[in-house]
């Protein structure tokens, strides 16, 4: 390191990639390099001048031979490929998952409320009971059902009230579109 | 270390008591001499222009003995065992000079971007940089790790031999990376 002088440090204001969080220059080496190179041009055109233009791309190479930058920018391009595969999946895994809210008999005349699988659409199943319980006044806990996932158990019959506050979006409960619900019933 | 981390491998997160804070800054100041120079306020060394005395910073206790001090749920520094403190990337790249610093070239760039530890052959190349024999990093020292062609880190490693045996022996690790661009704990903004 330098020898320590006097003079103040500053801190460096550091730009990042708003779409891969790294900063511009490392761009490349991410998983989603065309999208950055597009929001870098709308955003930093300067920047992106510095870093793309066909200046800086014969530069960059520097002591790499031909050969092998070729090889990189083709990693590049199927990182990116499998990045975005594996994105577009996971929103299919998300339209397809469900909420099933279901009713179970108890007793006669008395029921409980199951709600099972809100946690593929990212919502904290502990926050959604609290409030669950507080809205209703009612007891609702994170149980584990018998295959050993967790699900939210609300004592009485609550389907449709649940149902209605998945649909408006109420606190935690969000993020889960209408065609997703379901509503089933389950007799003993 | 952080190439697999998650919320979950958090088990506690406490504030911790003064004398401790008071240990913690004396180990930083011996570390990085650079945290004892004036900062952008006047009458105020770096350390306490990034953490100032008054604040309380959180242990974040993890899996494998691993701790993480965090400023209002950002993480500033972490630690494993009682190892050499870490600063976070997000810290070296706002102070560039908290570190000494070794460069690797373009090829090792995407190696280290997964996580894998810098080998002597990427230090020493054309595009690899290590400090003249004057000013040896010696063994164990936390240095951050540049890259050819880039300004800032690309991530934070420890010396596994000093500067002058890379050259020498020019085989073998060089430098463990212990957190790089993109690994979890990038990815952890806040705590």
């Amino acid at each position: 390191m330098d020898a320590p002088s006097t003079s103040s440090v500053l801190p460096l204001d550091i730009l990042y990639c708003q779409v891969c969080t790294f900063p511009p220059e490392y761009c490349e080496f991410g998983s989603s390099v065309s999208k950055c190179k597009t929001w870098l041009e709308g955003a930093h055109p300067e920047l992106y001048d510095k870093y793309w233009s066909e200046d800086a791309l014969a530069k960059k190479i520097g002591t790499l031979s031909l050969e092998k930058e070729k090889k990189l920018e083709q990693e590049g391009k199927k990182k990116e490929a499998k990045a975005e595969a594996k994105a577009s999946a996971a929103a299919k895994k998300l339209k397809e998952s469900q909420v099933i809210i279901k009713r179970i008999e108890r007793s006669k005349r008395k029921y409980v409320t199951s709600v099972f699988g809100l946690e593929a659409f990212h919502i904290d199943l502990k926050k959604a009971a609290k409030q669950l319980a507080q809205s209703l006044a009612r007891g609702a806990s994170v149980t584990l059902n018998p295959q050993g996932l967790e699900e939210i158990v609300i004592q009485g019959d609550v389907g449709d009230e649940v149902e209605e506050m998945l649909a408006k979006g109420v606190g935690v409960l969000k993020g889960v579109p209408e065609d997703n619900v379901v509503q089933v019933e389950e007799k003993k | 270390m952080f190439k697999k981390f998650t919320k979950e491998d958090i088990s506690s997160q406490t504030s911790i008591k003064s004398s401790a804070q008071r240990a913690i800054r004396a180990s930083l100041l011996k570390q990085c001499p650079l945290l004892s120079q004036p900062s952008e306020e006047p009458d105020t060394p770096l350390l306490e222009y990034i953490w100032p005395k008054k604040e309380n910073i959180t242990l974040v206790k993890c899996r494998d003995h691993l701790s993480i001090y965090a400023l209002h749920g950002e993480p500033l520094w972490f630690q494993h065992f009682d190892g050499p403190l870490f600063p976070t990337l997000r810290l070296v790249h706002k102070y560039p000079n908290l570190l000494p610093h070794v460069g690797i070239d373009r090829g090792a760039i995407k190696f280290l971007l997964s996580g894998a530890s810098m080998m002597c052959p990427g230090l020493t190349s054309p595009g690899g940089f290590l400090p003249l024999a004057e000013s040896l990093i010696p063994e164990g020292t936390v240095v951050a790790i540049m890259a050819e062609g880039k300004e800032h880190a690309a991530g934070v490693g420890i010396m596994k031999l000093d500067s002058e045996e890379v050259k020498k022996v020019n085989k073998g690790v060089a430098v463990e990376s212990v957190t790089y661009l993109g690994d979890d704990l990038w990815g952890m903004k806040t705590i």
